[in-house]
Protein backbone atom coordinates (compact mmCIF):
# COMPACT_ATOMS: atom_id res chain seq x y z
CA UNK A 1 0.00 0.00 0.00
CA UNK A 2 3.44 2.43 0.24
CA UNK A 3 2.96 2.60 -3.97
CA UNK A 4 1.44 6.11 -4.85
CA UNK A 5 -1.54 6.61 -6.35
CA UNK A 6 -0.30 7.38 -9.87
CA UNK A 7 1.64 3.94 -10.58
CA UNK A 8 -1.59 2.12 -9.77
CA UNK A 9 -3.12 0.27 -13.11
CA UNK A 10 -6.07 1.95 -14.54
CA UNK A 11 -7.83 -1.65 -14.42
CA UNK A 12 -7.06 -1.87 -10.43
CA UNK A 13 -7.98 1.59 -9.63
CA UNK A 14 -11.57 1.15 -11.93
CA UNK A 15 -12.04 -2.38 -9.74
CA UNK A 16 -11.58 -1.00 -6.42
CA UNK A 17 -13.97 1.78 -7.66
CA UNK A 18 -16.51 -0.27 -8.52
CA UNK A 19 -16.48 -2.40 -5.27
CA UNK A 20 -16.70 0.53 -3.09
CA UNK A 21 -19.27 2.79 -5.34
CA UNK A 22 -21.61 0.35 -6.76
CA UNK A 23 -23.23 -0.38 -3.39
CA UNK A 24 -22.64 2.85 -1.98
CA UNK A 25 -24.41 4.49 -4.18
CA UNK A 26 -26.82 2.10 -4.35
CA UNK A 27 -27.64 2.93 -0.81
CA UNK A 28 -27.51 6.31 -0.94
CA UNK A 29 -29.82 6.74 -4.17
CA UNK A 30 -32.63 3.70 -2.47
CA UNK A 31 -31.74 4.36 1.12
CA UNK A 32 -30.16 7.72 2.16
CA UNK A 33 -32.10 9.72 -0.41
CA UNK A 34 -35.60 8.55 0.15
CA UNK A 35 -35.57 10.07 3.89
CA UNK A 36 -34.98 13.51 2.56
CA UNK A 37 -37.70 13.21 0.91
CA UNK A 38 -39.93 12.38 3.62
CA UNK A 39 -38.84 15.12 5.47
CA UNK A 40 -39.14 17.83 2.95
CA UNK A 41 -42.85 16.06 2.25
CA UNK A 42 -43.52 15.85 6.15
CA UNK A 43 -43.57 19.92 5.76
CA UNK A 44 -46.25 19.98 2.76
CA UNK A 45 -49.74 20.47 2.75
CA UNK A 46 -51.96 17.84 1.63
CA UNK A 47 -53.88 18.19 -1.58
CA UNK A 48 -56.62 16.47 -3.96
CA UNK A 49 -54.04 15.99 -7.06
CA UNK A 50 -51.59 13.20 -8.03
CA UNK A 51 -49.75 12.99 -5.75
CA UNK A 52 -51.49 14.13 -2.98
CA UNK A 53 -48.70 17.31 -1.56
CA UNK A 54 -48.16 20.67 -2.28
CA UNK A 55 -44.82 21.68 -3.94
CA UNK A 56 -42.14 22.77 -1.92
CA UNK A 57 -40.89 25.47 -4.09
CA UNK A 58 -43.03 28.27 -5.97
CA UNK A 59 -41.05 29.64 -8.89
CA UNK A 60 -44.47 31.48 -10.61
CA UNK A 61 -44.52 35.23 -11.16
CA UNK A 62 -47.29 36.67 -8.52
CA UNK A 63 -46.76 33.69 -5.73
CA UNK A 64 -46.14 35.06 -2.61
CA UNK A 65 -43.13 33.37 -1.21
CA UNK A 66 -40.94 31.39 -2.94
CA UNK A 67 -40.44 28.30 -0.56
CA UNK A 68 -44.50 26.83 0.48
CA UNK A 69 -43.36 25.10 3.92
CA UNK A 70 -45.77 24.23 6.79
CA UNK A 71 -45.06 23.11 9.88
CA UNK A 72 -48.94 22.45 10.53
CA UNK A 73 -48.84 18.59 10.22
CA UNK A 74 -46.62 18.84 13.18
CA UNK A 75 -49.34 20.90 14.48
CA UNK A 76 -51.56 18.38 14.27
CA UNK A 77 -49.58 15.36 15.47
CA UNK A 78 -49.03 17.51 19.02
CA UNK A 79 -52.48 18.78 19.13
CA UNK A 80 -54.58 15.46 18.10
CA UNK A 81 -54.69 13.25 20.97
CA UNK A 82 -55.06 9.84 18.76
CA UNK A 83 -50.83 10.58 18.17
CA UNK A 84 -49.95 10.76 21.57
CA UNK A 85 -51.47 7.80 22.05
CA UNK A 86 -50.23 5.83 19.38
CA UNK A 87 -46.67 7.09 20.21
CA UNK A 88 -46.93 6.05 23.68
CA UNK A 89 -49.34 2.85 23.19
CA UNK A 90 -46.35 1.78 20.86
CA UNK A 91 -43.27 2.31 23.07
CA UNK A 92 -45.40 0.54 26.09
CA UNK A 93 -45.47 -2.49 23.93
CA UNK A 94 -42.43 -2.55 22.33
CA UNK A 95 -40.73 -1.94 25.61
CA UNK A 96 -43.00 -4.60 27.86
CA UNK A 97 -42.33 -7.33 24.93
CA UNK A 98 -38.44 -6.65 25.15
CA UNK A 99 -38.78 -7.10 28.66
CA UNK A 100 -40.60 -10.64 28.21
CA UNK A 101 -37.83 -11.67 25.19
CA UNK A 102 -35.26 -11.17 27.54
CA UNK A 103 -37.08 -13.08 30.30
CA UNK A 104 -37.69 -16.30 27.99
CA UNK A 105 -34.43 -15.67 26.00
CA UNK A 106 -32.07 -15.16 28.24
CA UNK A 107 -32.57 -18.60 29.99
CA UNK A 108 -33.22 -20.25 26.21
CA UNK A 109 -29.52 -19.09 25.03
CA UNK A 110 -27.76 -20.14 28.34
CA UNK A 111 -29.21 -23.25 28.22
CA UNK A 112 -28.42 -23.65 24.39
CA UNK A 113 -24.67 -22.17 25.71
CA UNK A 114 -24.27 -24.71 28.23
CA UNK A 115 -25.23 -27.79 25.96
CA UNK A 116 -22.58 -30.16 24.35
CA UNK A 117 -21.56 -28.80 21.20
CA UNK A 118 -23.46 -31.11 18.94
CA UNK A 119 -27.20 -30.56 20.91
CA UNK A 120 -25.88 -27.13 20.71
CA UNK A 121 -25.96 -26.69 16.91
CA UNK A 122 -29.03 -28.29 16.73
CA UNK A 123 -30.49 -26.08 19.44
CA UNK A 124 -29.18 -23.02 17.46
CA UNK A 125 -30.47 -24.53 14.28
CA UNK A 126 -34.21 -24.87 15.47
CA UNK A 127 -34.24 -20.67 16.98
CA UNK A 128 -33.13 -19.89 13.48
CA UNK A 129 -34.97 -21.87 11.40
CA UNK A 130 -38.69 -20.11 12.14
CA UNK A 131 -37.28 -16.75 11.02
CA UNK A 132 -36.33 -18.25 7.98
CA UNK A 133 -39.60 -19.00 6.94
CA UNK A 134 -42.83 -16.76 6.46
CA UNK A 135 -43.32 -14.16 9.05
CA UNK A 136 -46.38 -13.45 8.09
CA UNK A 137 -47.64 -17.08 8.00
CA UNK A 138 -46.14 -16.99 11.34
CA UNK A 139 -48.38 -14.57 13.21
CA UNK A 140 -51.23 -16.10 11.21
CA UNK A 141 -50.89 -19.18 12.93
CA UNK A 142 -51.05 -17.03 16.17
CA UNK A 143 -54.63 -16.52 14.79
CA UNK A 144 -55.26 -20.15 14.36
CA UNK A 145 -54.76 -20.89 17.94
CA UNK A 146 -56.32 -17.77 19.62
CA UNK A 147 -59.34 -16.98 17.77
CA UNK A 148 -62.54 -17.59 19.37
CA UNK A 149 -63.00 -21.40 17.41
CA UNK A 150 -58.78 -21.72 17.20
CA UNK A 151 -57.34 -24.36 18.72
CA UNK A 152 -56.55 -23.33 22.45
CA UNK A 153 -60.68 -22.53 22.87
CA UNK A 154 -61.37 -25.33 21.34
CA UNK A 155 -59.70 -27.93 23.40
CA UNK A 156 -60.56 -26.23 26.61
CA UNK A 157 -64.10 -26.57 25.32
CA UNK A 158 -63.32 -30.32 25.07
CA UNK A 159 -61.95 -30.99 28.32
CA UNK A 160 -65.10 -29.32 29.99
CA UNK A 161 -62.75 -25.89 31.72
CA UNK A 162 -64.40 -22.78 30.07
CA UNK A 163 -68.19 -23.04 28.76
CA UNK A 164 -67.96 -19.99 26.75
CA UNK A 165 -64.78 -19.52 24.34
CA UNK A 166 -62.51 -17.07 26.04
CA UNK A 167 -61.78 -13.56 24.62
CA UNK A 168 -57.83 -13.84 23.09
CA UNK A 169 -57.96 -12.67 19.58
CA UNK A 170 -57.80 -9.14 19.05
CA UNK A 171 -56.37 -7.89 22.45
CA UNK A 172 -53.22 -6.19 23.60
CA UNK A 173 -52.30 -9.60 24.90
CA UNK A 174 -51.96 -11.38 21.31
CA UNK A 175 -50.24 -8.17 20.18
CA UNK A 176 -47.15 -9.06 22.79
CA UNK A 177 -47.21 -12.75 22.13
CA UNK A 178 -47.50 -12.64 18.50
CA UNK A 179 -44.18 -9.62 18.97
CA UNK A 180 -42.45 -12.06 21.46
CA UNK A 181 -42.88 -15.29 19.18
CA UNK A 182 -41.38 -13.60 15.96
CA UNK A 183 -38.49 -11.60 17.57
CA UNK A 184 -37.50 -13.97 20.07
CA UNK A 185 -34.33 -15.04 17.87
CA UNK A 186 -33.59 -12.20 17.70
CA UNK A 187 -32.89 -12.15 21.35
CA UNK A 188 -31.53 -15.57 21.45
CA UNK A 189 -28.91 -15.16 18.74
CA UNK A 190 -26.65 -11.80 20.04
CA UNK A 191 -27.03 -13.18 23.94
CA UNK A 192 -25.83 -16.76 22.62
CA UNK A 193 -22.80 -15.44 21.02
CA UNK A 194 -21.91 -13.70 24.27
CA UNK A 195 -22.72 -16.33 26.60
CA UNK A 196 -20.58 -19.38 24.28
CA UNK A 197 -17.61 -17.18 24.71
CA UNK A 198 -17.88 -16.42 28.41
CA UNK A 199 -14.85 -17.65 30.48
CA UNK A 200 -15.61 -19.73 32.62
CA UNK A 201 -12.77 -19.79 35.08
CA UNK A 202 -14.17 -16.42 36.91
CA UNK A 203 -17.35 -18.71 37.40
CA UNK A 204 -15.94 -21.47 38.78
CA UNK A 205 -13.16 -19.54 41.35
CA UNK A 206 -16.47 -17.58 42.94
CA UNK A 207 -18.09 -20.97 43.04
CA UNK A 208 -15.07 -22.36 44.78
CA UNK A 209 -15.14 -19.23 46.88
CA UNK A 210 -18.38 -20.22 47.84
CA UNK A 211 -20.46 -18.01 46.06
CA UNK A 212 -24.02 -19.11 45.43
CA UNK A 213 -25.49 -19.81 42.04
CA UNK A 214 -27.88 -17.08 41.88
CA UNK A 215 -25.03 -14.55 43.45
CA UNK A 216 -22.78 -16.34 40.32
CA UNK A 217 -25.11 -15.58 37.96
CA UNK A 218 -25.61 -11.61 39.05
CA UNK A 219 -22.12 -10.58 39.80
CA UNK A 220 -20.09 -12.69 36.95
CA UNK A 221 -22.20 -13.96 34.37
CA UNK A 222 -25.22 -11.18 34.22
CA UNK A 223 -22.39 -7.72 33.87
CA UNK A 224 -20.42 -9.87 31.32
CA UNK A 225 -23.14 -10.95 28.92
CA UNK A 226 -24.86 -6.79 28.95
CA UNK A 227 -23.31 -6.35 25.18
CA UNK A 228 -25.57 -9.28 24.14
CA UNK A 229 -28.20 -8.03 26.52
CA UNK A 230 -28.50 -4.70 24.75
CA UNK A 231 -27.65 -5.88 21.16
CA UNK A 232 -30.82 -8.27 21.23
CA UNK A 233 -33.22 -6.06 23.36
CA UNK A 234 -32.64 -3.44 20.65
CA UNK A 235 -32.96 -5.63 17.90
CA UNK A 236 -36.29 -6.68 19.54
CA UNK A 237 -37.34 -3.00 20.74
CA UNK A 238 -36.52 -1.17 17.53
CA UNK A 239 -38.67 -3.08 14.87
CA UNK A 240 -41.65 -3.83 17.36
CA UNK A 241 -41.59 -0.26 18.17
CA UNK A 242 -42.64 0.32 14.40
CA UNK A 243 -44.36 -2.62 13.80
CA UNK A 244 -47.74 -3.14 11.69
CA UNK A 245 -48.22 -6.83 10.68
CA UNK A 246 -48.52 -8.13 14.47
CA UNK A 247 -50.86 -5.20 15.86
CA UNK A 248 -53.15 -5.16 12.80
CA UNK A 249 -53.96 -8.86 12.60
CA UNK A 250 -53.67 -9.78 16.42
CA UNK A 251 -54.89 -6.48 18.25
CA UNK A 252 -58.19 -5.21 18.66
CA UNK A 253 -59.59 -2.30 16.72
CA UNK A 254 -57.93 0.40 19.55
CA UNK A 255 -54.53 -1.62 19.45
CA UNK A 256 -53.11 1.85 18.00
CA UNK A 257 -49.52 1.25 17.59
CA UNK A 258 -47.68 3.85 15.69
CA UNK A 259 -46.55 1.79 12.60
CA UNK A 260 -50.79 0.63 11.90
CA UNK A 261 -51.52 4.71 12.60
CA UNK A 262 -49.10 5.21 9.80
CA UNK A 263 -50.33 3.01 7.37
CA UNK A 264 -53.78 3.63 8.12
CA UNK A 265 -52.87 7.54 7.46
CA UNK A 266 -51.45 6.81 3.80
CA UNK A 267 -53.67 4.04 2.77
CA UNK A 268 -57.26 5.14 4.11
CA UNK A 269 -56.83 8.77 4.72
CA UNK A 270 -54.58 9.23 1.86
CA UNK A 271 -52.63 12.06 3.67
CA UNK A 272 -49.23 11.54 2.62
CA UNK A 273 -47.80 14.85 4.30
CA UNK A 274 -49.17 13.88 7.54
CA UNK A 275 -47.63 10.36 6.95
CA UNK A 276 -44.80 11.30 6.28
CA UNK A 277 -44.64 13.84 9.42
CA UNK A 278 -45.34 10.81 11.92
CA UNK A 279 -42.91 8.81 10.28
CA UNK A 280 -39.93 11.72 11.06
CA UNK A 281 -41.13 11.77 14.17
CA UNK A 282 -40.66 7.76 14.66
CA UNK A 283 -37.54 8.17 13.02
CA UNK A 284 -36.41 10.51 15.57
CA UNK A 285 -37.68 8.27 18.30
CA UNK A 286 -35.40 5.49 17.41
CA UNK A 287 -32.00 7.15 17.46
CA UNK A 288 -31.44 6.80 20.24
CA UNK A 289 -32.12 2.47 20.61
CA UNK A 290 -30.46 2.63 17.12
CA UNK A 291 -27.19 4.34 18.54
CA UNK A 292 -27.15 2.23 21.97
CA UNK A 293 -27.08 -0.93 19.27
CA UNK A 294 -24.47 0.37 17.49
CA UNK A 295 -22.11 0.94 20.38
CA UNK A 296 -23.08 -2.34 21.73
CA UNK A 297 -21.82 -4.01 18.92
CA UNK A 298 -18.87 -2.30 18.44
CA UNK A 299 -17.82 -3.03 22.45
CA UNK A 300 -18.74 -6.71 21.30
CA UNK A 301 -16.30 -7.31 18.51
CA UNK B 1 -19.07 -22.46 27.93
CA UNK B 2 -18.88 -26.04 28.99
CA UNK B 3 -18.83 -25.72 32.44
CA UNK B 4 -19.07 -29.22 34.54
CA UNK B 5 -22.75 -28.60 35.39
CA UNK B 6 -25.21 -29.28 32.68
CA UNK B 7 -28.35 -27.29 32.68
CA UNK B 8 -30.25 -27.02 35.70
CA UNK B 9 -33.83 -28.50 35.86
CA UNK B 10 -35.24 -24.40 35.16
CA UNK B 11 -32.97 -23.79 32.31
CA UNK B 12 -34.08 -27.05 31.05
CA UNK B 13 -38.02 -26.70 31.11
CA UNK B 14 -37.36 -23.14 30.06
CA UNK B 15 -35.65 -24.16 27.27
CA UNK B 16 -38.78 -27.02 26.27
CA UNK B 17 -41.23 -23.94 26.96
CA UNK B 18 -39.39 -21.74 24.78
CA UNK B 19 -39.56 -24.73 21.55
CA UNK B 20 -42.96 -25.37 22.17
CA UNK B 21 -43.71 -21.83 22.34
CA UNK B 22 -42.19 -21.71 19.02
CA UNK B 23 -43.70 -24.73 17.07
CA UNK B 24 -46.24 -25.90 18.46
CA UNK B 25 -48.37 -23.10 16.58
CA UNK B 26 -46.87 -23.83 12.97
CA UNK B 27 -47.31 -27.94 13.85
CA UNK B 28 -51.19 -27.08 14.96
CA UNK B 29 -51.93 -25.31 11.69
CA UNK B 30 -50.64 -27.49 9.81
CA UNK B 31 -52.82 -30.02 11.12
CA UNK B 32 -55.87 -28.27 10.33
CA UNK B 33 -54.70 -27.57 7.01
CA UNK B 34 -55.81 -31.48 6.42
CA UNK B 35 -59.37 -31.02 8.47
CA UNK B 36 -62.12 -31.66 6.27
CA UNK B 37 -64.23 -29.34 7.74
CA UNK B 38 -64.10 -25.27 7.28
CA UNK B 39 -64.40 -24.85 11.06
CA UNK B 40 -61.31 -24.94 13.36
CA UNK B 41 -63.89 -26.76 16.21
CA UNK B 42 -64.64 -29.49 14.21
CA UNK B 43 -61.98 -32.47 13.04
CA UNK B 44 -64.14 -33.73 9.91
CA UNK B 45 -61.52 -36.37 8.93
CA UNK B 46 -58.33 -35.87 7.13
CA UNK B 47 -58.63 -34.16 3.27
CA UNK B 48 -56.50 -32.65 0.75
CA UNK B 49 -59.24 -30.44 -0.66
CA UNK B 50 -57.90 -27.39 0.82
CA UNK B 51 -54.46 -27.81 -1.06
CA UNK B 52 -56.88 -28.47 -4.21
CA UNK B 53 -58.93 -25.54 -3.70
CA UNK B 54 -55.59 -24.08 -3.42
CA UNK B 55 -54.15 -25.04 -7.40
CA UNK B 56 -57.87 -24.01 -8.71
CA UNK B 57 -57.30 -20.16 -7.19
CA UNK B 58 -55.81 -18.54 -10.27
CA UNK B 59 -55.61 -15.19 -7.78
CA UNK B 60 -53.11 -16.74 -5.63
CA UNK B 61 -51.10 -18.66 -7.94
CA UNK B 62 -50.41 -15.72 -10.24
CA UNK B 63 -49.49 -13.79 -6.55
CA UNK B 64 -46.68 -16.79 -5.91
CA UNK B 65 -45.69 -16.48 -9.33
CA UNK B 66 -44.91 -12.98 -9.32
CA UNK B 67 -43.44 -12.98 -5.52
CA UNK B 68 -41.51 -16.05 -6.65
CA UNK B 69 -40.09 -14.42 -9.52
CA UNK B 70 -39.83 -10.77 -7.56
CA UNK B 71 -37.61 -13.07 -4.75
CA UNK B 72 -35.33 -14.65 -7.49
CA UNK B 73 -34.38 -11.31 -9.10
CA UNK B 74 -33.75 -9.30 -6.17
CA UNK B 75 -31.99 -12.00 -4.00
CA UNK B 76 -29.39 -12.31 -7.33
CA UNK B 77 -28.69 -8.42 -7.35
CA UNK B 78 -28.38 -8.03 -3.63
CA UNK B 79 -26.34 -10.77 -3.48
CA UNK B 80 -24.16 -8.83 -6.11
CA UNK B 81 -24.62 -5.18 -4.29
CA UNK B 82 -24.02 -7.22 -0.37
CA UNK B 83 -20.91 -9.26 -1.81
CA UNK B 84 -19.68 -5.95 -3.30
CA UNK B 85 -19.92 -3.72 0.28
CA UNK B 86 -18.80 -6.62 2.37
CA UNK B 87 -15.04 -6.47 -0.05
CA UNK B 88 -15.55 -2.58 -0.01
CA UNK B 89 -15.88 -2.78 4.04
CA UNK B 90 -13.19 -5.68 4.71
CA UNK B 91 -10.47 -5.88 1.89
CA UNK B 92 -10.82 -1.79 0.70
CA UNK B 93 -8.78 0.06 3.61
CA UNK B 94 -9.37 3.13 3.49
CA UNK B 95 -11.94 5.30 1.19
CA UNK B 96 -13.60 8.56 2.15
CA UNK B 97 -17.06 7.86 3.38
CA UNK B 98 -16.32 4.82 5.30
CA UNK B 99 -18.20 5.66 8.50
CA UNK B 100 -21.22 6.59 6.50
CA UNK B 101 -21.01 3.73 4.43
CA UNK B 102 -21.35 1.67 7.39
CA UNK B 103 -24.24 3.01 8.51
CA UNK B 104 -26.16 2.48 5.63
CA UNK B 105 -24.86 -0.85 5.93
CA UNK B 106 -26.82 -1.08 9.27
CA UNK B 107 -29.48 1.09 9.14
CA UNK B 108 -31.41 -1.33 6.97
CA UNK B 109 -31.85 -3.99 9.12
CA UNK B 110 -33.18 -2.06 12.36
CA UNK B 111 -35.49 0.54 10.28
CA UNK B 112 -39.00 -0.08 10.78
CA UNK B 113 -40.86 -1.46 7.39
CA UNK B 114 -43.59 1.20 7.12
CA UNK B 115 -40.27 3.87 7.08
CA UNK B 116 -38.83 2.08 4.93
CA UNK B 117 -41.69 1.80 2.28
CA UNK B 118 -43.31 5.06 2.51
CA UNK B 119 -39.55 6.56 2.49
CA UNK B 120 -38.78 4.43 -1.29
CA UNK B 121 -42.37 5.31 -2.49
CA UNK B 122 -42.02 9.12 -1.97
CA UNK B 123 -38.81 8.75 -3.98
CA UNK B 124 -40.80 6.51 -6.72
CA UNK B 125 -43.07 9.29 -7.07
CA UNK B 126 -40.74 12.21 -6.56
CA UNK B 127 -38.30 10.79 -9.60
CA UNK B 128 -41.59 10.03 -11.93
CA UNK B 129 -42.34 14.06 -12.00
CA UNK B 130 -38.78 14.66 -12.17
CA UNK B 131 -37.26 12.32 -14.53
CA UNK B 132 -40.76 10.57 -15.87
CA UNK B 133 -39.34 7.13 -14.33
CA UNK B 134 -40.20 4.86 -13.01
CA UNK B 135 -43.43 5.11 -15.12
CA UNK B 136 -45.66 2.63 -13.20
CA UNK B 137 -45.05 1.10 -10.02
CA UNK B 138 -45.10 -2.75 -9.68
CA UNK B 139 -43.25 -5.16 -9.85
CA UNK B 140 -40.04 -3.77 -10.95
CA UNK B 141 -40.11 -1.02 -7.81
CA UNK B 142 -40.71 -3.83 -5.53
CA UNK B 143 -37.93 -5.17 -6.80
CA UNK B 144 -35.90 -2.03 -6.09
CA UNK B 145 -36.85 -2.00 -2.88
CA UNK B 146 -36.41 -5.85 -2.14
CA UNK B 147 -32.64 -5.37 -3.59
CA UNK B 148 -32.22 -2.55 -1.07
CA UNK B 149 -33.13 -4.18 2.31
CA UNK B 150 -31.87 -7.66 1.39
CA UNK B 151 -28.19 -6.42 0.20
CA UNK B 152 -27.97 -5.17 3.47
CA UNK B 153 -28.30 -8.51 5.44
CA UNK B 154 -26.33 -10.11 2.92
CA UNK B 155 -23.47 -7.71 3.46
CA UNK B 156 -22.94 -8.18 7.23
CA UNK B 157 -23.46 -12.55 6.35
CA UNK B 158 -20.39 -12.05 3.68
CA UNK B 159 -18.91 -9.25 6.01
CA UNK B 160 -18.78 -11.49 9.28
CA UNK B 161 -17.11 -14.69 6.95
CA UNK B 162 -14.43 -12.15 5.04
CA UNK B 163 -13.40 -10.92 8.79
CA UNK B 164 -13.04 -13.86 10.24
CA UNK B 165 -11.44 -15.44 7.23
CA UNK B 166 -6.94 -15.57 6.82
CA UNK B 167 -6.29 -13.21 4.39
CA UNK B 168 -2.75 -15.34 3.51
CA UNK B 169 -4.06 -17.05 0.59
CA UNK B 170 -5.40 -13.55 -1.36
CA UNK B 171 -2.08 -11.87 -0.08
CA UNK B 172 0.22 -15.11 -1.70
CA UNK B 173 -2.08 -14.23 -4.46
CA UNK B 174 -1.30 -10.71 -5.03
CA UNK B 175 2.48 -11.34 -4.19
CA UNK B 176 2.47 -13.66 -6.88
CA UNK B 177 1.52 -10.61 -9.16
CA UNK B 178 -2.65 -11.38 -8.94
CA UNK B 179 -4.60 -8.18 -9.67
CA UNK B 180 -7.01 -7.45 -6.98
CA UNK B 181 -9.75 -8.04 -9.73
CA UNK B 182 -8.44 -11.51 -10.86
CA UNK B 183 -7.79 -12.40 -6.98
CA UNK B 184 -10.94 -11.54 -5.35
CA UNK B 185 -12.78 -14.06 -8.35
CA UNK B 186 -10.49 -16.65 -8.19
CA UNK B 187 -9.50 -16.83 -4.03
CA UNK B 188 -11.74 -15.02 -2.31
CA UNK B 189 -14.93 -15.49 -4.01
CA UNK B 190 -15.13 -19.78 -3.97
CA UNK B 191 -14.46 -19.09 -0.46
CA UNK B 192 -16.82 -17.57 0.70
CA UNK B 193 -19.26 -18.60 -1.62
CA UNK B 194 -21.35 -20.76 1.23
CA UNK B 195 -21.75 -17.23 2.95
CA UNK B 196 -23.15 -15.67 -0.76
CA UNK B 197 -25.54 -18.88 -1.01
CA UNK B 198 -26.78 -18.62 2.56
CA UNK B 199 -27.38 -14.84 1.68
CA UNK B 200 -29.19 -15.24 -1.45
CA UNK B 201 -31.43 -17.53 0.13
CA UNK B 202 -31.71 -15.34 3.19
CA UNK B 203 -32.64 -12.87 0.77
CA UNK B 204 -34.68 -14.96 -1.06
CA UNK B 205 -36.90 -15.50 2.06
CA UNK B 206 -37.38 -11.94 2.99
CA UNK B 207 -38.63 -11.07 -0.46
CA UNK B 208 -41.02 -13.92 -0.40
CA UNK B 209 -42.49 -12.96 2.62
CA UNK B 210 -42.39 -9.41 3.07
CA UNK B 211 -46.11 -7.35 3.11
CA UNK B 212 -45.03 -3.82 4.44
CA UNK B 213 -42.46 -2.94 1.76
CA UNK B 214 -43.97 -4.10 -1.04
CA UNK B 215 -47.51 -3.14 -0.12
CA UNK B 216 -46.18 0.62 0.07
CA UNK B 217 -43.83 0.31 -3.47
CA UNK B 218 -46.17 -1.89 -5.66
CA UNK B 219 -48.40 0.02 -7.82
CA UNK B 220 -52.05 -0.76 -8.62
CA UNK B 221 -51.53 -3.95 -10.72
CA UNK B 222 -49.28 -5.78 -8.88
CA UNK B 223 -49.98 -8.06 -5.77
CA UNK B 224 -47.42 -10.18 -4.58
CA UNK B 225 -48.37 -13.26 -2.69
CA UNK B 226 -48.13 -11.93 0.97
CA UNK B 227 -50.38 -8.86 -0.26
CA UNK B 228 -52.90 -11.35 -1.04
CA UNK B 229 -52.72 -13.27 1.85
CA UNK B 230 -52.90 -10.40 4.28
CA UNK B 231 -56.26 -9.21 2.55
CA UNK B 232 -57.43 -12.58 3.21
CA UNK B 233 -56.47 -13.28 6.90
CA UNK B 234 -57.35 -10.24 8.10
CA UNK B 235 -60.97 -11.61 8.38
CA UNK B 236 -59.92 -14.20 10.32
CA UNK B 237 -59.32 -18.29 9.74
CA UNK B 238 -59.26 -19.57 6.14
CA UNK B 239 -58.70 -23.24 5.46
CA UNK B 240 -57.18 -22.78 2.16
CA UNK B 241 -54.40 -20.62 3.74
CA UNK B 242 -54.04 -22.94 6.67
CA UNK B 243 -52.61 -25.53 2.99
CA UNK B 244 -51.19 -22.79 1.77
CA UNK B 245 -49.28 -21.90 4.88
CA UNK B 246 -48.27 -25.53 5.04
CA UNK B 247 -46.60 -25.36 1.81
CA UNK B 248 -44.65 -22.28 2.05
CA UNK B 249 -43.19 -22.80 5.60
CA UNK B 250 -42.72 -26.59 4.81
CA UNK B 251 -40.79 -25.84 1.40
CA UNK B 252 -39.12 -23.38 2.80
CA UNK B 253 -37.93 -25.40 6.03
CA UNK B 254 -36.68 -28.44 4.03
CA UNK B 255 -34.86 -26.18 1.94
CA UNK B 256 -32.45 -24.42 4.57
CA UNK B 257 -32.33 -27.44 6.47
CA UNK B 258 -30.51 -29.24 3.27
CA UNK B 259 -28.77 -26.15 2.39
CA UNK B 260 -27.09 -25.92 5.72
CA UNK B 261 -26.62 -30.09 6.23
CA UNK B 262 -24.49 -29.60 2.52
CA UNK B 263 -22.67 -26.32 3.90
CA UNK B 264 -21.79 -28.19 7.04
CA UNK B 265 -20.53 -31.29 5.32
CA UNK B 266 -18.16 -28.92 2.70
CA UNK B 267 -17.29 -27.16 6.01
CA UNK B 268 -16.04 -30.61 7.71
CA UNK B 269 -14.35 -31.74 4.08
CA UNK B 270 -12.43 -28.87 4.18
CA UNK B 271 -11.35 -28.68 7.59
CA UNK B 272 -10.35 -32.85 7.41
CA UNK B 273 -8.33 -31.96 3.75
CA UNK B 274 -6.34 -29.25 5.72
CA UNK B 275 -5.48 -31.83 9.02
CA UNK B 276 -4.14 -33.99 6.46
CA UNK B 277 -3.06 -31.81 4.12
Amino acid sequence: MSQANHSIPLGDKLWRWLVISLPYWWLAIFFLAPFAIVFKISFADPVVAQPPFSNFFDFSPGAESWLLATLDNYRFITEDNLYWISYFKSLKIATISTVLCLLLGYPMAYGIAKCQPGTRNILLMLVILPFWTSFLLRVYAWIVMLGKTGAINSLLLKMGLITTPIEMLYTDGAVYLGIVYTYIPFMVLPLYSVLEKMDTNLQDAAADLGARRWQVFFNIILPLSMPGVIAGSMLVFIPALGEFVIPSLLGGIDSLMIGRTLYDEFFINRDWPLASAVATVLLFIIVVPIMLLQSSLKEHS
Amino acid sequence: MSSHRGPSTFILSVLCFGFAFLYVPILVMMAYSFNDSALATVWGGFSTRWYSALLNNEQIINAALLSLKIAAVSATFATILGTLAGLALTRMRRFRGRFLFTGLIAAPLVMPEVITGLSLLLLFVSLQQLIGWPVSRGASTITIAHITFAMAYIAVIVQARLASMDESLEEAAMDLGGRPMQVTFDITLPLIAPSMISGWLLAFTLSLDDLVIASFTSGAGASTLPMVIFSKIKLGVTPDINALATIIIGTLSLGILIASWIMLRSQRKTSAQRQSG
